[in-house]
């Protein structure tokens, strides 16, 4: 086949337009949930965190703020999990975490109740202040045991 | 006559055994002249033009309408559950994972693989081949690789504007026709899609179907029968074959490594 430059410019526009459905793919829809700035990373202890999981949610009144990344447990085998928090953010060292479900049956997402204290967090530092995660099946089961104490009495 | 049946199946799975070992070795062939110099840039980017530029149209096209389907049979499907802001995510996992490899190496295979095994058997026919052994050229090297690696390079990027239109024709059904939110439908999208698992685990694949379909189509044509009849099973074997094996593949890559 003899040299045709339309056709060397039209395989380049191909090959440009694959790898740019290719850089779409791999670093808007792969990219992680949260995209805003990172840096501080904390950490908080629960008994139970139910169904939260690396790259969930960290959120202040609603706002997301940071993601989740990195749960184990730790020596007293409570779950000690790991957050990635916005490092501009002032976050009072009183501040409390809870872990919540968006809707009935939806994701479980960490939210952070800023305290009154004047100090604020540092890198490494350890959330005191946590609220486990409801385990729907656990209230429905006291639910229940309770409705049956109820009745027989 | 029973034990002629016998026989018969017999034949047939020491000849397919033969084949799988024959197209093993024509591999290695090619991927043995594939590494040898002169790289020919020359006969690739004319390979990529055949195999890429001219499967474009089929790809945007099929993208597109799969993409619609996806949105609107979704739709009907979550809408039952109040779950329609989940659309982005159920079509992004769909065509990521699935749909946009496997259905670009259907389409693929059948468009360029079954012209690949048609051209290089005609020239089985019309003895070109030997010509070019005869200017002591490899016709692997000269008309075999550059197709085997302009199949394998266009793949994953036929692949990936396949699910990017796929993702564009979700949207316009399931947001500008039916009225999910915009920001749900991308964002669910955006969460739902992981680079390590989907978006890798997309590219092996398309990856994986280029060297198949692309081996089938040249070894089909290349041990085609010199005859017009030849050609035609070899082009209608290329086709059934490399679909076949395809989606015989992706269940494997998906069962043993999750993606």
């Amino acid at each position: 086949m003899t040299d045709s430059p339309v056709r060397d410019l039209v395989v380049g526009l191909f090959v440009l337009a694959g790898f740019l459905a290719l850089a779409y793919l791999s670093v808007s829809l792969g990219g992680t949930t949260y995209r805003g700035p990172g840096g501080l990373e904390i950490h908080a202890t629960f008994d139970q965190i139910g169904g939260l999981k690396p790259r969930s949610q960290v959120v202040i009144g609603g706002v997301k703020v940071g993601q989740v990344t990195g749960i184990a447990l730790d020596e007293d085998l409570r779950a000690r999990v790991t957050l990635d928090i916005d490092r501009t953010l002032a976050l009072p060292s009183d501040t409390s975490a809870s872990i919540l479900t968006s809707g009935v049956l939806g994701d479980q997402y960490v939210e952070l109740e800023p305290g009154a204290e004047e100090d604020a967090m540092g890198p490494g530092d350890e959330i005191d202040y946590t609220q486990s995660a409801v385990v729907l099946e656990r209230l429905i089961g006291r639910l229940v045991q309770n409705l049956g104490a109820d009745g027989s009495e | 006559m029973a034990s002629r049946a016998l026989a018969r199946t017999g034949r047939r799975a020491v000849d397919f055994v033969h084949d799988l070992g024959r197209l093993t070795a024509f591999g290695m062939s090619v991927a043995n002249w594939s590494r040898r110099r002169p790289f020919r840039l020359r006969r690739l980017i004319d390979e990529m033009y055949d195999i890429g530029v001219l499967s474009l149209a089929v790809i945007g096209v099929s993208g597109v309408a799969v993409g619609m389907v996806l949105g609107l049979q979704g739709y009907n499907t979550l809408v039952r559950f109040g779950a329609e802001e989940s659309l982005g995510a159920v079509v992004g996992l769909s065509l990521v994972r699935e749909l946009g490899p496997v259905l670009t190496a259907l389409l693929v295979a059948g468009r360029a693989g079954s012209a690949i095994a048609a051209e290089i058997g005609s020239m089985v026919v019309t003895e070109q081949l030997d010509g070019l052994r005869m200017m002591s050229i490899h016709p692997i090297d000269f008309v075999v690789a550059p197709k085997v690696l302009a199949m394998i390079a266009c793949m994953p990027l036929l692949s990936s504007l396949f699910i990017v239109l796929g993702l564009f024709g979700g949207y316009l059904v399931g947001v500008v026709f039916l009225g999910v939110d915009p920001g749900s439908y991308l964002t669910g999208l955006e969460e739902a899609v992981e680079f390590s698992e989907d978006v890798l685990g997309s590219l092996i694949k398309a990856f994986v179907f280029g060297i198949l379909v692309a081996l089938v189509a040249t070894y089909r044509g290349f041990t085609a029968a010199p005859s017009a009849a030849g050609v035609s099973a070899a082009t209608t074997s290329t086709v059934v074959v490399a679909s076949v094996s395809t989606l015989i593949v992706d269940y494997l890559i998906t069962a043993l490594w999750g993606v």
